[in-house]
């Protein structure tokens, strides 16, 4: 774990916010959040509290808000022209990282994202692995190959790849490659790790192994999962946010959720009869 | 209601000579076209093979290729032999055969010898006109594409861009001539009467003078390297925006900076398209005659750039010859008669086989590329 420190937390400019004091024990507080995406506002003042080392699913509709929720988590909204936050922040271990003394930079290395495509570099196995260390300026090659496997391991995918490491990552299948993504993303010690859709493109007995890989994980790590599938919901996740035409319906335990929903709304469309 | 007469028509049915004439019209225009090609090269391939080909191992003109260029001198010895000799050789010749009378000589500017001078040129301009283009145009693509946010101002930007490639070559020229040859600054200890501004340096006795770099191999490269950038930024940009978005999207995610992003998930995996593209414009350099004719080129020169060089950047202001420009004086300055020929013809021949060896060289080069670098 020393490897990486966890930058947004040490850096020398970090806000007010105490680490004598208690954690809070949400990882991730979303306040009052409403964004706009040009003139349309696609979150309308969502709050939600998301539990460390344990996994919160994001379901609903297409266009419902949720992964731009989960991309706000980590800013890379910031990336795309006409997008801004119009009221309410984010606290992620108890820093808000909207403030200006906030590197975006940082707060990326401490909240990761798998993306829902699977995006490997074009390079081998290995250096996919190793891209993120090697960007934090780490040099040792021992301290790289040892953390390069145990995130293989971490990622179930060591015993698959470890005779062809110097391979090109596209020569995996869709999910090797989604979960060398993970590797990847989890090389750098996040504390967080937004996965946006991670399955929606995988046969089911390749998303059945990344689901046991969040599972597995989540001792180490807060997940959270946008997902379009109400059962891999159900199967992962221990809270479940229930989101429509931008606004957070419902927000719960999954096993409730699924079982005896508060909302009419959430009811419909968990059981399929919308959306 | 069957009627036979409706179901298989006989007889050529309406509109069919018409289509016979419009096919017949469009190919023969196509071929007529590839008919001109053929002579061309034809002509081409037959007047100049006999120039720098031989049949004799290792049957190619070596000489023609490696010598300097000289006057060629045309004489009839006392017993009648016509003779073609190289300036150099002619002397010699006048040494070796002292007394004897020589008969009606004639002497033909740029015809003897070899080319060697020119193809030296000519890969110098084009080394250095790329590396600047590609520096420069690299720089400017990385910046509209990755940094620049799309907005009216960028626009107009990349239109201005775009339109700098349609400018025609002589106009580039006279820019060159009158930006890098005549104002362009140096550091000297010594400014001319005709500079335009004398800054004085904090070290004694130096000063950064616009007075230009005269005709020489830097001016040139400048100069082509401002042709050929349009061509270089927007092909560039356009390598950088094929990458996908999710290499870029992965970096970030993984705490990349934007630089880091750039230079290690970006910039690698559209270097292939952005060097193909370049290889493509090294084929415009190498042929162009007007942006060098007043930046860079001369007709004649004794001597190769690098000879009589008091330091090694002395060869940045030195002048040079050009292939292009050497076809040019050699068609243009002198007569055209049986002993010219070989210089003519020759010159465009081995001209014509750089430049295809380089545009089939940057195709290989991108299908190679292309077959590695998939996603």
């Amino acid at each position: 774990m020393n490897a990486t420190t966890n930058s947004m937390q040490e850096s020398p400019e970090k806000p007010a916010a105490s680490t004598s004091q208690a954690r809070s024990k949400s990882a991730v507080q979303i306040q009052n959040l409403s964004f706009s995406y040009g003139s349309t506002e696609t979150l309308k003042n969502i709050t939600l509290h998301l539990d460390r080392n344990a996994v919160t699913a994001f379901i609903g509709p297409s266009g419902c808000g949720k992964s731009t929720l989960l991309r706000c988590i980590n800013r890379m909204n910031d990336e795309i022209i006409g997008t801004r936050i119009t009221a309410g922040k984010i606290i992620v271990e108890d820093i808000d990282i909207h403030d200006p003394s906030v590197d975006v930079v940082k707060l990326r290395r401490d909240v990761g994202m798998v993306f829902q495509k699977s995006n490997p570099f074009p390079r081998s196995i290995f250096e996919n692995v190793a891209f993120g260390l090697r960007m934090r300026g780490i040099r040792n090659k021992a301290v790289i190959e040892q953390s390069v496997e145990e995130s293989l391991r971490a990622a179930a995918l060591w015993d698959e790849v470890k005779d062809r490491l110097n391979e090109s990552a596209l020569g995996l299948s869709g999910g090797q490659q989604q979960r060398l993504c993970i590797a990847r993303t989890i090389a750098v010690k996040p504390l967080v790790v937004l996965m946006d859709e991670p399955c929606s493109a995988l046969d089911p007995i390749a998303t059945a192994k990344v689901e046991e890989l969040i599972w597995s994980l989540k001792k180490d790590y807060t997940f959270v999962v946008v997902t379009h599938n109400m059962h891999q919901a159900s199967r992962v996740s221990e809270k479940t946010a229930f989101f429509y035409m931008g606004e957070m319906i419902e927000f719960g335990e999954t096993t409730k959720m699924f079982t005896n929903p508060a909302v009419k709304r959430t009811e419909d469309y968990i059981s399929g009869r919308f959306g | 209601m069957f009627n036979p007469e409706n179901l298989i028509r006989k007889g050529p049915p309406k509109g069919y000579f018409k289509d016979v004439l419009v096919r017949g019209l469009l190919g023969g225009i196509t071929y007529l076209m590839v008919l001109i090609a053929v002579l061309l090269f034809a002509k081409i391939i037959v007047d100049g093979a006999p120039a720098i080909f031989t049949s004799k191992f290792p049957f190619v003109d070596v000489e023609f290729l490696t010598a300097k260029n000289e006057t060629l001198h045309v004489f009839d010895d006392a017993k009648g032999t016509r003779h073609q000799l190289p300036a150099s050789k002619y002397s010699e010749y006048l040494n070796a055969h002292p007394g004897q009378e020589i008969y009606n000589e004639q002497t033909f500017s740029y015809s003897g010898g070899g080319i060697a001078g020119p193809i030296v040129g000519t890969a110098l301009l084009t080394c250095g006109s790329i590396i600047l283009a590609l520096f420069f145009g690299v720089c400017a693509a990385i910046y509209l594409a990755e940094y620049a946010k799309q907005s009216p101002f960028i626009h107009a930007v990349q239109l201005a861009i775009l339109n700098l490639a349609g400018i025609p070559s002589i106009v580039f020229g006279l820019f060159g001539f009158s930006v890098f040859v005549l104002a362009a600054p140096v550091i000297t200890a010594s400014p001319i009467d005709r500079s335009l501004l004398v800054l004085p340096l904090l070290i004694e006795g130096w000063a950064l003078s616009f007075q230009g770099w005269n005709s020489s191999l830097m001016a040139g490269c400048a100069t082509l390297a401002c042709m050929i950038l349009p061509v270089v930024i927007t092909a560039s940009e356009e390598s950088l925006r094929a990458v996908p978005q999710g290499f870029r999207d992965a970096s970030l995610a993984m705490g990349g900076t934007r630089w880091q992003t750039i230079r290690k998930c970006v910039l690698p995996f559209s270097l292939p398209g952005i060097l193909t593209s370049s290889l493509l414009a090294i084929t415009r350099v190498a042929g162009e005659t007007a942006p060098i004719m007043f930046t860079a080129a001369v007709a004649a020169k004794d001597d190769f750039p690098w000879e009589g060089l008091t330091n090694p950047f002395g060869i940045l202001s030195s002048q040079v010859q050009a292939l292009p420009y050497h076809i040019y004086t050699l068609a243009a300055r002198i007569p055209s008669s049986e002993y010219t020929q070989r210089a003519q013809f020759g010159s465009v021949l081995v001209f014509l086989i750089l430049v295809a060896v380089l545009s089939f060289g940057s195709m290989i080069l991108r299908a190679k590329m292309r077959k590695k670098l998939k996603w």
